[in-house]
């Protein structure tokens, strides 16, 4: 069986999802992680839809629409936790923030 | 009025609570009057109590009174309970007749101490514990009160509290008799496993039906009583604390410390004879011990300076005559031994604390002298006492009872020429040898420290009384030889097992007798030769390296202290050190710190820089996958 | 009822104190103190009044019984029984839960209604020891006297509070852990093999097992009670422990938390495994006299008067590991009466050294002396009890000691020699304290306030209990022998 044009979206959303997790671990100004964060969210969207059309189920497009919803809301609080950051540390730069350290 | 019995102990007792919980605010007087008079309304209630024992004897030779259960379990109980027999009665009359006479005695002699009521609350306590001693029906009771007196020795000897060497002496005292103890309550223990039960009379009726002579659990059993025994009547090898325990006042001295506790161990081996027959390698062992302590410390009595300390080792040495007389089965000669050496060891005691007092707290005989004239009553006090520990024949109390015992030595069956010629004639030799030495050195020469505080009438009285009984009390039981008086040997002897071989008489008899008195009147004359006439030869002899050397080592009691010290205080006192730090502790707290190491290496990790946690969720998401995948 | 009135009376109080916290100092005191007065009242009438015999359960009779199913599909129940030994030990509790409310009422610190909180609800957690037959219960009660003390300890102790809070409670909780898996396993082999899955002890008791299963179990259990007890060499808690709590926890940590333990042996060891446990008895003399022997010798080295107490603690309970395990009726009888003797004789030495604390400012052995004029009452105090710990004549630790020795000789005459060796440590560590706290010449200049009427009176009734005890057990052994006597059959 020759791949379908699915197989490629999977393709697709499996490097889209590594561009943003590497994204996320490399970058230090939170902006950016979390526009990262919205790739892999958004790679994971892909996935699902690709995954659906492969299977023929409608199962796939209706998490897309829970993910659009969840990433609008997770983009509305992180970038209000991004305004508290920088209130609190006068920088954008996550690795100034090391509270947690024992 | 056999009912008043346990009034005995108990107003003594009432005494001393009186005293612990109001004493401090009471006035000198009404806490003299508390603890005199306690004491002297127990020896009234004995003397009662014993002239209607004379008059009607009760059925069974005993009274017996139970006051109230104690514990009562299925496999063992024991009461309060009193039994009073004629050898018990010996033992009260002494305790609360002496008893009084030094009560009476303190009240003058402690009379300037700050704590004049704590005195006499302890020695009403001692007095009550001593008497349940005695009096017990049965063991436990009895271990009670051999406790109990344990303890308030300890206190007296540490009266003066604020002196630390008096509580180093006090807690020795404490310490060693603890030991014996100690193996008093294992003895108790093994006599509980064979019979379940601690009731003496039931406990001599069961061992004398159950155990075979000469077999191994009566040896064993009379061998850890004998423990309990030598440790309190400070007998060899645990005679070390007597000596150090003269740090107490001197009525303590007299009281706990000559007359009545001391003798515990010898009530306690008399009490049970019957079970003592049963090992007759233990009884002889009682010999031996006595004999040899008496021999030891009529030595190191030679070399002390202090007089009490003279006094002290006397003591030892004439409980090791008791010692002697249990072993060789003359119970009856041991007891009467006992009571006489109460009123003689009493008097000397006493009198010894009114020199002491007399002289400014000098207790070194040497710096001493000439108190002869300075103080008579006490001399003359002092000398009777002197003649009777001598043995001097005929006319002392000391004489009749050591002959009794020195003639059971000879002839006794496990006894023989050999226990009499060391006994009897060292013994005797010693024995009149260092009291005349104190005497003489005491009370003539030259007066070297003016007198001061010159004794009361509270004080003379006791010493005159004493001194009367050192000389009266031999008189109620003579050899048969001399005269045929038998009152103490009727009076006491039902108690005990038959003596063996007790026949009396015969010119063996005789002959003995002369040669134990010609031995103890040489001893007089070498004490006057040595340290009196003149300069004294004593001082010639002083200047040589060997008489300096033996005179050091029987200074220090022969060693034995030295060797304690080295084998079980340092012992003890390093094992403190070494476990000081917690040493099993340390292995559990190594546990936690190897644990708080590993935590500290994991807990790098937690750098607080978020992209590093996220490496480690996306690597653990990788490798949760993987995993999945590849299983 | 009887046992959840006895068991929920401390409770409340606590709570009632929580929620008065900010009341004020006085009610805060008041209402523990009330309802544990009442407690001990009801106990006492029980004692006096009660039927010994009213309830049944094979070969065991109680005052009372109380089963109220709690989570039936697993088996659980709250089931609370009061027989003689519950009894006795109950009263002990409740008494030093009123000495311990007592001794702090002048006291101010941080918090007061959380503290009285903390403290009925280790009463509580005691209590239900005392009571529970359940052994999921047990183990519920177990766990919940740890937490309140913990965190009376680390609340509210001393310098080094935290690691000693933290030890104490890695130790117990650890250990209560092995018991959890053995109440466990035993759970499942007795549904295993009857189909009846119960943790009912009088269920569970004389299940069928191999040896070798059984000893496991048992041992499960003593890691418990040997760390709780404690024996050496599983002590190392208790002298930071007893140091750093507070005045009022340590009190508690030594006059109940370590006869929870004992309790727990004779309870549930013993009847459970009884082959088991004598076949461990050998291990428990040795641990025993260890712990007489090492606890006084330690006891001996110390300089601080409450580390010197906490060891002399350690080397008393041997004596109650060694009686228990001897198995003779002397020597169980002597190991209760020991348990009640030297949790009252304890907590008023605790209590004296409280007294001594406050007035002196320190606990240094080495910087006191001569107390004894200048603070007759508190010195008597202090000596009364100390001398009571060396087994003073006519005190209950006498009496026991010397049941101890005597059953313990019927058992192994070798092990009583080598326990009664402690009668002569215990001497040189007791007047070890006695003199160099009370007598020598005086360390302290300047004048030191005398017990007040009230503090001597505590004192006095405390010291009264003990010579009660020594000189009429009988109460004690009346109570406690049909249960005990339960024990020697072979269950």
């Amino acid at each position: 069986m020759s791949p379908q044009f699915s197989d490629y979206a999977l393709v697709v959303a499996a490097v889209l999802f590594a561009l943003g997790l590497f994204g996320v671990l490399a970058r230090r100004n939170v902006v950016y992680v979390l526009i990262s964060v919205e790739v892999m969210l958004n790679a994971a969207g892909l996935a699902f839809i690709s995954a659906g059309s492969k299977l023929g189920q409608p199962d796939g497009q209706v998490m897309f629409i829970f993910i659009l919803t969840l990433a609008a809301a997770e983009a509305s609080v992180g970038l209000a936790l991004v305004i508290q950051f920088y209130r609190a540390y006068k920088t954008l730069d996550t690795d100034s923030a090391r509270e947690l350290k024992d | 009025m056999y009912a008043i019995v346990w009034l005995i102990p108990a107003l003594p007792l009432a005494g001393f609570l009186l005293l612990v919980f109001l004493g401090r605010r009471m006035p000198r007087a009404v806490a003299a009057v508390v603890g005199v008079g306690s004491v002297g309304l127990a020896a009234l209630a004995t003397v009662l109590v014993g002239a209607s024992f004379l008059s009607a004897p009760p059925a069974g030779g005993a009274i017996e009174e139970r006051l109230f259960g104690w514990v009562s379990l299925p496999s063992l109980s024991f009461a309060f309970g009193f039994r009073v027999d004629a050898l018990t009665l010996t033992m009260m009359a002494v305790i609360t007749i002496v008893g009084f006479l030094i009560h009476l005695y303190s009240s003058e002699f402690m009379s300037r101490d700050g704590e004049f009521w704590l005195f006499f609350a302890y020695m009403n306590l001692f007095v009550s514990s001593m008497l349940v001693l005695v009096m017990a029906d049965n063991l436990a009771l009895l271990y009670l009160g051999w406790e109990g007196v344990g303890l308030c020795s300890y206190f007296l000897i540490g009266f003066w509290y604020r002196e630390p060497e008096y509580c180093v002496a006090a807690r020795k005292a404490f310490i060693v008799t603890r030991i014996g103890d100690v193996s008093m309550l294992l003895g108790l223990a093994l006599l509980v496993s064979s019979f379940a039960t601690l009731d003496i009379q039931e406990l001599l009726r069961r061992a004398a039906a159950g155990w075979a002579p000469g077999s191994a659990l009566p040896v064993v059993a009379t061998l850890l009583l004998l423990g309990g025994a030598v440790g309190k009547s400070a007998q060899l090898p645990l005679q070390v604390w007597l000596p150090d325990a003269m740090a107490g006042p001197t009525p303590v001295s007299a009281l706990i410390h000559a007359a009545t506790m001391v003798t515990a161990g010898v009530y306690l081996i008399a009490r049970l004879s019957a079970l003592y027959a049963l090992a007759p390698a233990v009884q002889s062992l009682v010999a031996i011990v006595g004999l040899a302590t008496l021999l030891l410390a009529g030595l190191a009595a030679i070399a002390q300076v202090d007089l009490k300390r003279i006094l002290a080792y006397s003591t030892i040495s004439q409980i090791g005559y008791m010692f002697l007389g249990l072993g060789v089965g003359f119970y009856s000669a041991a007891m009467f031994h006992f009571m006489v050496h109460a009123f003689f060891k009493a008097l000397l005691f006493l009198a010894a604390g009114v020199v002491i007092m007399a002289q400014g707290e000098e207790h070194n005989i040497f710096r001493m002298g000439g108190l002869r004239t300075a103080l008579p009553a006490v001399f003359w006090t002092f000398l009777i006492g002197a003649s009777s520990l001598a043995a001097l024949p005929l006319v002392t109390a000391g004489f009749y009872s050591k002959e009794w015992i020195l003639w059971g030595a000879w002839q006794a069956g496990r006894g023989g020429p050999l226990l009499w010629l060391l006994g009897g004639c060292l013994g005797v030799l010693l024995t009149s040898l260092y009291s005349f030495r104190a005497v003489f050195v005491t009370f003539f020469g030259d007066q070297k420290i003016r007198e001061s505080h010159l004794p009361g009438a509270r004080m003379k009285i006791p010493l005159v009384i004493l001194a009367a009984l050192s000389i009266l009390g031999g008189f109620i039981q003579i050899p048969s030889d001399i005269a045929p008086v038998s009152l103490f040997e009727s009076f006491i002897g039902g108690v005990f097992p038959k003596a063996p071989g007790a026949a009396e008489g015969g010119s063996t008899q005789i002959l003995l007798q002369v040669v134990a008195s010609a031995l103890s009147l040489i001893g007089v004359l070498a004490a006057y030769v040595l340290y009196r006439r003149g300069v004294g030869a004593h001082e010639r002899l002083a200047d040589s390296d060997a008489y300096r050397g033996v005179r050091r080592f029987l200074f220090s009691g022969l060693g034995f202290d030295w060797v304690y010290k080295w084998a079980f205080v340092k012992t003890f006192d390093c094992a403190a050190k070494l476990l000081k730090g917690e040493v099993v502790g340390r292995a559990a707290d190594a546990i936690g710190s190897a644990n708080a190491a590993i935590g500290r290496a994991l807990g790098a990790l937690q750098s607080g820089r978020i992209r590093w946690y996220l490496v480690g969720i996306a690597l653990g998401a990788v490798a949760a996958v993987g995993a999945a995948v590849w299983l | 009822m009887i046992p959840a009135i006895v068991l929920l009376a401390p409770l409340l109080g606590g709570v009632l104190a929580w929620i008065s916290g900010r009341a004020g100092r006085l009610w805060v005191r008041i209402w523990p103190l009330a309802l544990l007065v009442l407690d001990f009242a009801a106990l006492l009438a029980v004692w006096i009044g009660g039927n010994p015999d009213a309830f049944h359960e094979g070969a065991y009779s109680f005052y009372a019984d109380l089963i109220v199913p709690w989570i039936p599909q697993i088996g659980v129940s709250v089931h609370l029984v009061l027989d003689g030994l519950s009894l006795v030990l109950s009263l002990l509790a409740v008494f030093i839960g009123i000495v311990v409310i007592l001794v702090s009422w002048k006291r101010e610190r941080d918090h007061e209604g959380f503290f009285y909180f903390n403290i009925t609800l280790v009463l509580s957690g005691v209590l239900g020891t005392f009571l529970a037959v359940d052994l999921f219960l047990f183990f519920l009660f177990w766990e919940l006297m740890l937490v309140p003390t913990y965190f009376l300890i680390v609340g509210w102790g001393g310098e080094r509070r935290a690691p000693a809070g933290f030890k104490f409670f890695l130790f117990t909780q650890l250990s209560g852990l092995v018991m959890l898996l053995a109440i466990l396993a035993l759970y499942f082999i007795h549904g295993g093999s009857s189909g009846v899955y119960t943790f009912d002890l009088f269920g569970l008791i004389g299940t069928p097992m191999s040896s070798r299963t059984s000893f496991l179990l048992m041992l499960g259990f003593m890691a418990a009670f040997a760390v709780k007890l404690p024996a050496v060499p599983f002590h190392s808690w208790l002298p930071d422990a007893y140091v750093e709590a507070p005045l009022e926890a340590t009190i508690l940590l030594a006059a109940l938390l370590s006869k929870s333990a004992a309790y727990g042996i004779l309870r549930f060891v013993l009847p459970l495994f009884h082959d088991a446990a004598l076949a461990f008895a050998p291990v428990a003399y040795v641990l025993g006299v260890l712990s007489v022997v090492y606890g006084a010798v330690l006891a001996f080295a110390q300089t601080d008067l409450k580390r010197l107490i906490a060891y002399s603690s350690v080397s008393h309970l041997g004596f109650v590991l060694v009686g228990i395990f001897a198995l003779s009726p002397l020597a169980l009888q002597g190991s209760v009466l020991q348990m009640v003797s030297h949790g009252v004789a304890t907590g008023a030495l605790f209590v004296v050294a409280g007294f001594m604390e406050r007035r002196l400012g320190h606990r240094d052995l080495s910087r006191m002396g001569g107390l004894f004029p200048l603070v007759p009452r508190l010195a008597g105090a202090g000596v009364a009890l100390a001398l009571v710990a060396l087994g003073v004549p006519g005190s209950g630790n006498f009496i026991a000691e010397v049941l101890i020795v005597i059953g313990t000789f019927q058992a192994s005459p070798l092990f009583a020699v080598l326990v009664s060796s402690g009668l002569v440590f215990s001497v040189v560590y007791a007047l070890w304290m006695i003199q160099r706290a009370f007598h020598g010449r005086a360390a302290v200049s300047g004048s030191l306030r005398d017990l007040s009427a009230l503090e001597a009176a505590g004192a006095l009734v405390m010291i009264l209990v003990v010579f009660w005890l020594g000189l009429h057990p009988q109460p004690v052994f009346d109570a406690t022998s049909r249960f005990l006597q339960t024990l020697q059959g072979g269950a």
